[in-house]
């Protein structure tokens, strides 16, 4: 909503700065967007009378003049413009000005032998428009001395605001007018009392055939027009806010429009056919050819105004060209309609028309004025066009704006943290419009002006359906009671000025809170620390990417296809992060950098419910190890890969040990080289392994690249329990190597658990440390080494000991893997 | 055209055709197909053959022979490469069966990083940053899910279908579920507003921060971004501990202990009275603390009744405020990023120059 400050101050007598205005604006919200002062830069220039005009000594096409600029010196000023003359008046700047369109800063000087004093400027110097033709021509009464821009009215600034979607009045100047008045700044001008008197009957009537289309009309008519371009204070400031003049009878409904925030709109009665016009709904098949050049297919959805002949407008929206006026109108006829905000926006929206108008009618608009907006009219467009008014018609019934609103003073320290004297407050809605109604020292009850749709507005609540009867009931009449005080408390405090809420540190119950996350909440963090530490560069990526990508690691349901991407590329809910820092380690590789690890954070989207949306902690490297001269470099494998995963589950406090690895990874990795990490039969951890030569190729990725997913909601919460005694035995541990044959499809897992099991008490650790596959054993055959830690108890071990633990474990090993010891 | 029209010279296409069908299906292995190629379409191919003796056919039959021996070598060469495609990928699969290693052998020792430590995303080190400074003000981290239903993003936030909010919100949609309504891609992170008071008595107190997403793409506006959201519902708070709280975290933040901090009104369809929160700073230089200009930063206001009733609570008893801002934005001032793209490019030479240390997480104690 845009505004000049000429228009403002017909609404608002105030001798406030235009700072002051802006920022109080801002304060009240109606937040100040820009303002743009076109005088701020031109304040300097002044309108010169040209004295004398000589041919330029030394060059032809300059011209020496003597240019008086009333301020009772007579400046030498050298000029190129053709149209340079004597007794011409134009636009003097003098020297230390800065032009606008140069933006060069003005200085004295010689040219070409010849001293020039000051610049007299041409349209585009000053940064009004784009000609350069010659300098500015003025008339010939142009005051001599004066200020250009208040001369030419340029010196009103234009305030844009950006109006909430609540405050339907604040469309309007007198509405920004009235809040300012409240807020101190300056007085809010009465509308005048209009003085019309009906001269004939209306030739026009209203019919009202379908409550939906509109609930109140009302018109008039006024004849022997004389329509024409509308005086300059009206284009001045329509023009000021981006509207363009059309003519008087079109000019004056939007100064209702943006003055009153009143849309109308005028027909041209000789073109209107019949004698009535009716509020119905469109039919399917209909079509308006509106103000706007459009042809428009209507629905039955649209409400319409239609004469004998069809469609003449579309209620609330936008008026029909058949029907509008023009500058050969001699007889017109005004309407002034409430439409239901609903029904405009869907239409307006169906049509894809933004109209001042439909902008209005969406949020609501005064529910008592268009009676004294229709006078106000017919006398406005009377003064410019003359002739006379006829009577009023209307048909439907005023809509039940009358509402109260009762405001306990407590509240506004209690809700608002402001403790605001009662009289103060009062005198705020006063202000505002509202009108006392009961008072007493507690509260006061005040009547909610027509205007303000948005207070004590009634509306169905959208509760939770799950909610009890009785807890849905009682917390419904809860919100009735208090929504309308905390409106009145908004409406003062705003006023007021939040800035004089005394800010209170929020009262915190224990000096020391309790933790903010809890520990399942904390494994996001810990697994991006752990990742991140080793060597992987956190990410963000969206959740969303092209449908073909998506579709190559895992299922791409239609249900999470979104209805309206915003590029085709990303379209599709992720399966998993790793198809993100697939596609990121690619754009690293383009650049350069074909060595990534890269970690998420982030959901895997399996389904549209709460529950389809998993936490995973996912990596991928690809490319080699950095070259070191301590360690060779080498590709990354399904064990780095591995690594990762099993770093995040231990550092999750998961007992990586117990857990088992099988091969049946989801197909995006080799399926040959990937694992699925389990705890218990059924819940999946983890994954990890290369990704399948397929993926990459699909992606382009040279490789080789490894990948892993921890899904951190399958992780069992860690039991918060004390770490008990620690184990440390008197006695020192025994260790023996054992080298295994065993088949090459048997899993090492296998062996390490038979060892594990051969005899628990004894039995500390085993670990695997050497396999060896290749041609010093039989075909199809691996060695396995483990070493095994004994950790007695109770005594130093005899060798019988030993060796009786470490038959036990080849027994063992042996039933479990058919592997057999070495020779 | 009938059967009986059909030439003598017809018949040995539909013969060769049938034969290399039956070759392609007998080739098992790549070399055996490119045999059949070259058997077929090589240079002294049956086909090949047939189309070098197009010559000798007499002129009127020759266009249609002609026609129908191209036709027919499309065929056989889309019918190889057909072939080929499946053969490869046999072959693939074969050789990964073959490239088989022992996934439950231990994983590596360390990893297999070089000199570099990996680092934290400045978007993740920011959520820390503000799980560290709103949990000394007793707040705790509630979560909720980034697919959302309508009622939890929009109607019980008191944004009605037709409201002029919503056309603000630029909203993603995914297809219509069971009951008819299309889930969304939350806009912002209130909905977990709604999900925290529907499941948890009061009083309450959470941050919320989370991804958030909408339909716009430019230099200033990512379609998926973050957002912290915050609630408190208690007896007896008001907008004045709304107002200490932004302070408190706005000067904690950003390091300035005399950060100014403006309130100017606003509307939110969710709270009432409502307030956008603007800091100082110098517009030219970026500095925050400095210079005579303000800069928008977050909205805030006290919970509408309205919400609370949609959440099952009586108003009468319970009131609270919230507030939301976007975590790019902050972040950036902080750190003074100007360019909000490489947030979510994965660039590994931004995530190094701007991420954070993994061993420094955000203390109270050090200042975050």
């Amino acid at each position: 909503m845009k505004f000049p400050l000429s228009w403002l101050r017909a609404h608002l007598d105030t001798d406030a700065s235009l700072e002051a205005i802006t920022t109080t604006l801002s304060s009240i919200g109606l937040e100040v967007e820009g303002v743009e002062d076109r005088a701020a830069a031109l304040a300097a220039f002044r309108i010169a009378h040209v004295v004398e005009a000589m041919q330029h000594p030394n060059a032809d096409r300059l011209r020496a003049l003597k240019v008086d600029a009333g301020d009772g010196r007579i400046y030498s000023v050298v000029c190129g413009a053709p149209n340079a003359r004597a007794g011409m008046k134009g636009v003097l700047a003098l020297p230390g000005a800065s032009i606008p369109g140069t933006g060069v800063t003005l200085k004295a000087g010689e040219i070409r032998g010849v001293r020039s004093e000051a610049m007299l400027l041409s349209a585009r110097e000053m940064g009004l428009g784009d000609d350069h033709t010659g300098i500015v021509d003025l008339p010939e009464d142009a005051p001599l001395g004066e200020s250009y821009v208040t001369w030419a009215g340029l010196d009103d600034p234009v305030i844009e605001i950006s109006v909430t979607p609540n405050r339907g009045d604040a469309l309007a100047v007198h509405g920004v007018a009235r809040d300012l008045a409240a807020a101190g700044l300056g007085r809010l001008k009465p509308l005048p009392a209009p003085r019309v008197t009906p001269a004939y009957a209306s030739p026009l009537r209203w019919e009202i055939a379908d409550p939906r289309a509109c609930t109140w009309v009302l018109g008039r008519a006024i004849r022997g027009l004389r329509n024409g371009p509308s005086p300059r204070w009206l284009q001045d400031w329509l023009v000021a806010i981006g509207q363009r003049p059309i003519n008087a009878l079109v000019d004056v409904t939007n100064l209702f429009t943006f003055g009153l925030g009143r849309p109308l709109h005028v027909f041209d009665v000789a073109k209107v056919k019949g004698t009535t016009l009716t509020m119905r709904m469109a039919r399917e098949g209909e079509t308006l050819a509106a103000l706007n050049g459009k042809d428009y297919a209507l629905t039955a959805e649209d409400g319409i105004i239609a004469d004998a002949a069809g469609p003449e407008a579309l209620g609330g929206i936008i008026g029909g060209a058949p029907t509008g006026c023009d500058e050969g109108t001699a007889e017109c006829f005004i309407e002034c309609a409430i439409f239901d905000p609903v029904r405009i926006a869907l239409s307006g929206r169906r049509h894809d028309i933004r109209t001042d108008a439909r902008q209005r009618f969406e949020r609501g608009v005064d529910g008592d004025l268009p009676p004294l907006a229709l006078d106000l009219a017919t006398q406005t467009m009377i003064e410019l066009c003359g002739g006379e008014a006829s009577a009023v018609v209307a048909a439907g019934t005023q809509p039940a704006w009358r509402r109260s609103a009762t405001l306990r003073f407590e509240r506004l320290a209690g809700l608002g943290g402001a403790a605001v004297p009662p009289d103060e407050a009062v005198a705020i809605l006063e202000r505002l419009g509202f009108g006392v109604e009961a008072r007493d020292a507690d509260r006061v009850t005040v009547g909610v002006p027509p205007w303000r749709n948005d207070v004590a507005a009634s509306g169905a609540l959208d509760q939770d359906p799950t909610l009890p009867p009785e807890r849905a009931r009682a917390a419904a009449e809860g919100c009735a009671e208090i929504e309308p005080e905390c409106d009145l408390v908004e409406e003062v405090l705003r006023i007021r000025g939040l800035d004089r809420v005394p800010p209170v540190s929020l009262p915190v119950a224990s000096p020391v809170p309790a933790p903010a996350l809890t520990p399942k909440q904390a494994r996001a963090g810990l697994a991006r620390r752990v990742l991140a530490a080793r060597g992987m560069l956190d990410c963000v990526s969206f959740g969303f990417l092209e449908g073909r990508v998506a579709a190559l690691f895992g299922d791409t349901p239609k249900a999470l296809r979104l209805d309206n991407p915003i590029a085709a590329d990303l379209d599709q809910m992720r399966p998993t992060p790793v198809a993100s820092l697939l596609l990121a380690a690619g754009r690293n590789a383009a650049r350069g950098w074909p060595d990534a690890a890269l970690s998420e954070l982030g959901a895997a989207y399996r389904d549209p419910s709460p529950q389809g949306q998993v936490a995973v902690a996912a990596g991928v490297r690809t490319g080699q190890t950095p070259r070191h001269w301590a360690e060779p470099s080498r590709p990354m494998d399904a064990f780095d890969a591995k690594g990762d995963a099993m770093a995040v589950l231990a550092a999750l406090g998961v007992p990586v040990a117990a857990l088992q690895v099988m091969a049946d990874a989801p197909g995006f990795y080799h399926p040959g080289r990937s694992g699925v990490v389990r705890q218990g039969p059924k819940t999946v951890l983890a994954t990890f392994g290369e990704v399948h030569p397929r993926i990459l190729a699909a992606l382009d990725l040279a490789g080789p690249a490894v990948a892993f997913e921890v899904f951190l909601d399958a992780v069992p919460e860690p039991k918060r329990r004390r770490r008990g005694m620690p184990d440390l035995p008197a006695f020192q541990p025994v260790r023996r190597d054992f080298a295994f044959l065993v088949d090459a499809g048997v899993a090492a897992d296998a062996l390490l658990r038979a060892a594990r099991g051969a005899d628990k008490a004894l039995i500390a650790d085993v670990a695997l440390f050497d396999r060896y596959a290749g041609e010093r054993l039989p075909e199809g055959k691996v060695s396995l080494a483990l070493q095994v830690t004994l950790q007695p108890r109770e005594a130093t071990l005899t060798d019988a000991q030993i060796d009786g633990v470490a038959e036990r474990i080849v027994a063992a090993v042996a039933k479990a893997t058919g592997a057999v010891l070495r020779a | 055209m009938t059967d009986a029209t059909i030439s003598p010279a017809a018949d040995d296409l539909a013969a060769l055709a049938a034969e290399a069908a039956a070759q392609l299906a007998a080739a098992t292995d790549l070399r055996a197909l490119d045999a059949v190629r070259v058997g077929v379409l090589g240079r002294s191919g049956s086909l090949t053959g047939l189309l070098k003796g197009l010559g000798a056919v007499a002129p009127e039959q020759r266009r249609e022979r002609g026609a129908a021996l191209n036709r027919l070598k499309a065929e056989l060469e889309a019918g190889i490469e057909a072939r080929r495609a499946v053969l490869e990928d046999a072959a693939l699969d074969a050789r990964l069966a073959a490239e088989r290693i022992d996934v439950t052998l231990p994983a590596r020792p360390h990893p297999p990083a070089g000199p570099d430590a990996g680092t934290i995303h400045p978007i993740s080190r920011t959520i820390e940053e503000l799980t560290a400074l709103f949990g000394a003000m007793g707040f705790a981290v509630a979560e909720g899910p980034d697919i959302d239903t309508d009622w939890h993003n929009f109607g019980a936030l008191n944004i009605p279908e037709h409201h002029p909010a919503r056309q603000d919100h630029d909203t993603f949609y995914l297809p219509p579920g069971p009951d008819g309504r299309r889930p969304v891609l939350r806009t912002h992170t209130s909905p977990v507003q709604i999900r925290t008071m529907v499941t948890q008595e009061p009083p309450i107190r959470v941050i919320v921060p989370g991804r958030t997403w909408r339909a716009d793409h430019d230099a200033t506006h990512s379609p998926m971004f973050h957002q912290v959201e915050g609630l408190v519902i208690d007896r007896a708070i008001t907008l004045g501990h709304l107002k200490g709280c932004l302070i408190d975290f706005l000067r904690a933040f950003f390091g300035i202990a005399d950060l100014p901090v403006r309130f100017r009104a606003s509307y939110f369809p969710f709270t009432e009275p409502s307030m956008e929160v603007d800091i100082g700073w110098n517009r030219r230089t970026g500095e925050l603390g400095q210079g005579s200009d303000w800069l928008e930063i977050l909205g805030s206001g006290m919970v509408h009744p309205r919400v609370l009733a949609n959440c099952g609570i009586d108003p009468r008893a319970w009131q609270g405020f919230a507030f939301g801002m976007g975590i790019e934005r902050i972040t950036m001032l902080k750190h003074g990023i100007t360019d909000l793209r490489p947030f979510y490019e994965s660039d590994a030479r931004w995530l190094r120059h701007h991420g954070a240390d993994p061993l420094a997480p955000p203390s109270l104690a050090e200042g975050v």
